[in-house]
């Protein structure tokens, strides 16, 4: 009798636990969709969108159809492409660090694409071809990855991978200062810094189709990782036990956080904190387990990078507050509050 | 399943840890790996679990390396219960004890019905139960260890490695843990646990296994093992002996003086 009622309250137990994941993961889905649709309502001329859609359907050249298809969509999808990468290679680097505090740059992969960016400015590449740019900012990532990969491959455990990313960084970020002090005027520095500010505005649809397939490869790494995340809850010594490859595993997430986060810097620039507190915030919900976070904070990474970059075009600051501004002022004070309740829990 | 290391030699940097170790354990033995602290007794257990690559030498299961078996198989079958297995996040119990179960799992898909009931099973053998729900890191440090004991039995594997499972324990809990390890070798498992209490290592493992400075010293049963000569020069400590109930306990007594021939003499008293 007893038998049978732990075993129905374990059934129990369990569907709650997965139908409330899967509930979860719903609910940021079509939050999602819908901060994508209130992206592509938020702008700087009123548009009809619904009116712009059936023109665009239609095959009408009006204005409104190009102005959705050329201004507002590409700004919309690209928010959540970015979003979606910075949330889930936040999740995946602190499962693998097991630090609450480790963001998606922590190996070295964001101040590399910045830098590829950087140079692609200051050499005049930018203004002669459409996509150099985001090229230049993979390019800086993969950089970044090979310099990873020969480290990972001569047995570097995941402490020397977190100070080859904070030497990467450190080496990065004196090079594009480099860049900006030898610039040929102060034009050319200008735009350079307001670049790194991170943003989302006047990019096309050239730019989701280039780095779209990259994230996607991206996000199925960091995704298929999450039985060894789970499995490195209980330290690298249980976690090899259970018959992950540890190595393995670091190669895996190096790629898939260089091709998402590399690619989401490459086109729109340093988002900070979205991949640092989308985790921290969705963390309680999944039962603090990494494997569940990933998805999660993946959709929690768009809503908050779409809710923020329609902020930027509803507040009314002018010039436009960057995105990464705007993603820090909001991210700083929450880790203040994160380091207090950290302290309050210990 | 029968785990067979041959002439292990493990080296951390300048340090020899382990220098031509054999060590055999077939279904049902209980083994008991003691030997003072830098034995080489944890590192012995994680080349045994295939955790630390021998430097040279190789571990068989069932007379196959580990690369034959494939790291999943193999972590089916050998389960190993780490010194320093900390949950780092505040999963509940019962999160923790499923872990166990991640060999056996698909990608995506939840915990199966033998999953469950595997997880119930060793919930229940380690007495986890009663606080399920609750997260590990409110719970004492006895309760964690058994947390992590039933996480290591929820594998359900044919070995059971475990380092020194009842360090945090109260007595109560030691005897009892002893117990369970005992029941699970007379199931028909391996098991090998790292132990410091000489008293429930001779009471509960049918054979010791004592290392002295990356080498057996001693194999077998515990009265041969923990001869006066083999734990003097193995810990540098005399023991003191009693008997109840037809089973020996020793009490680690004083340190032993060294002799000019570097031979260990038992102290007189005084």
């Amino acid at each position: 009798m007893s038998v049978v009622a732990s075993s129905v309250a374990a059934r129990r137990w369990d569907w709650s636990e997965g139908g409330r994941y899967a509930a979860l993961v719903a609910i940021l889905a079509v939050a999602t969709i819908g901060c994508m649709a209130a992206s592509l309502l938020a702008g700087y001329a009123p548009l009809d969108v619904p009116a712009a859609f059936a023109d665009l359907v239609a095959g009408r050249d009006t204005l409104a159809a190009l102005v959705l298809l050329e201004l507002r969509l590409p700004r919309a999808l690209l928010g959540a492409l970015v979003g979606f990468s910075l949330g889930i290679t936040g999740a995946a680097m602190q499962g693998l660090l097991r630090n609450p505090l480790a963001e998606p740059g922590v190996v070295g992969i964001s101040g590399a694409a910045a830098l590829g960016a950087v140079v692609v400015f200051y050499s005049g590449l930018a203004g002669l071809v459409a996509l150099a740019l985001p090229l230049g900012g993979i390019a800086g990532a993969a950089l970044a990855t090979v310099v990873l990969y020969g480290l990972v491959g001569r047995g570097a455990g995941t402490m020397t991978l977190v100070l080859a990313g904070v030497a990467i960084n450190s080496f990065a970020g004196a090079l594009t200062s480099l860049a900006l002090n030898l610039s040929p005027n102060p034009y050319a520095a200008t735009e350079i810094i307001f670049w790194l500010m991170g943003s989302l505005a006047d990019r096309s649809l050239a730019h989701v189709w280039l780095t779209l397939p990259l994230m996607g490869l991206g996000w199925a790494l960091l995704i298929l990782s999450g039985p060894a995340l789970d499995g490195l809850t209980l330290g690298e010594d249980t976690a090899r036990s259970l018959g992950f490859n540890l190595e393995r595993l670091r190669l895996q997430l190096i790629s898939g956080a260089a091709l998402a986060v590399g690619s989401a810097v490459a086109v729109s620039g340093a988002i900070g904190f979205v991949g640092l507190v989308v985790p921290h915030l969705l963390r309680p919900l999944v039962g603090h387990r990494p494997g569940r976070l990933l998805l999660v904070s993946g959709f929690g990474g768009a809503v908050l990078t779409l809710a923020a970059d329609a902020a930027v075009r509803l507040l009314p600051i002018r010039p436009e507050l960057k995105l990464g501004v705007v993603t820090a002022i909001v991210g700083a004070p929450f880790l203040f509050w994160l380091i207090y309740r950290l302290r309050r829990l210990a | 399943m029968r785990i067979d290391a041959r002439d292990i030699h493990v080296r951390f940097g300048d340090a020899q840890v382990l220098r031509g170790v054999a060590l055999a354990v077939g279904p049902g033995e209980m083994v008991g790996l003691i030997g003072a602290n830098g034995a080489g007794k944890s590192t012995l257990l994680r080349v045994l679990a295939g955790v630390q690559a021998p430097g040279e030498g190789a571990v068989l299961y069932d007379g196959r390396p580990s690369r034959a078996i494939g790291e999943r198989e193999l972590a089916r079958r050998v389960a190993f219960l780490a010194q320093d297995g900390e949950a780092l996040w505040p999963l509940s119990v019962a999160a923790v004890v499923a872990l166990g179960r991640l060999p056996y799992r698909r990608p995506f898909a939840g915990l199966s019905a033998a999953d469950r009931a595997a997880v119930g099973r060793a919930m229940g053998a380690a007495e986890v139960k009663p606080f399920r729900e609750r997260v590990v890191g409110t719970l004492s440090g006895g309760e964690r260890m058994r947390v992590l004991l039933a996480r290591a039995l929820a594998v359900e594997g044919d070995i059971l490695l475990a380092d020194e499972p009842i360090a945090a324990l109260d007595p109560l809990h030691q005897l009892q843990v002893m117990a369970l390890l005992r029941a699970t070798a007379r199931r028909g498992a391996g098991v090998v646990v790292v132990l410091h209490d000489l008293t429930l290592a001779a009471r509960f493992c049918g054979r010791l296994v004592l290392l002295s400075g990356g080498r057996v010293l001693a194999d077998g049963p515990a009265e041969a093992v923990l001869a006066d000569a083999n734990v003097a020069e193995a810990y540098g400590v005399t023991l003191a002996r009693g008997e109840r109930a037809g089973e020996t306990y020793l009490l680690p007594w004083e340190p032993v003086a060294v002799g000019c021939h570097g031979h260990a003499h038992i102290r007189e008293e005084r």
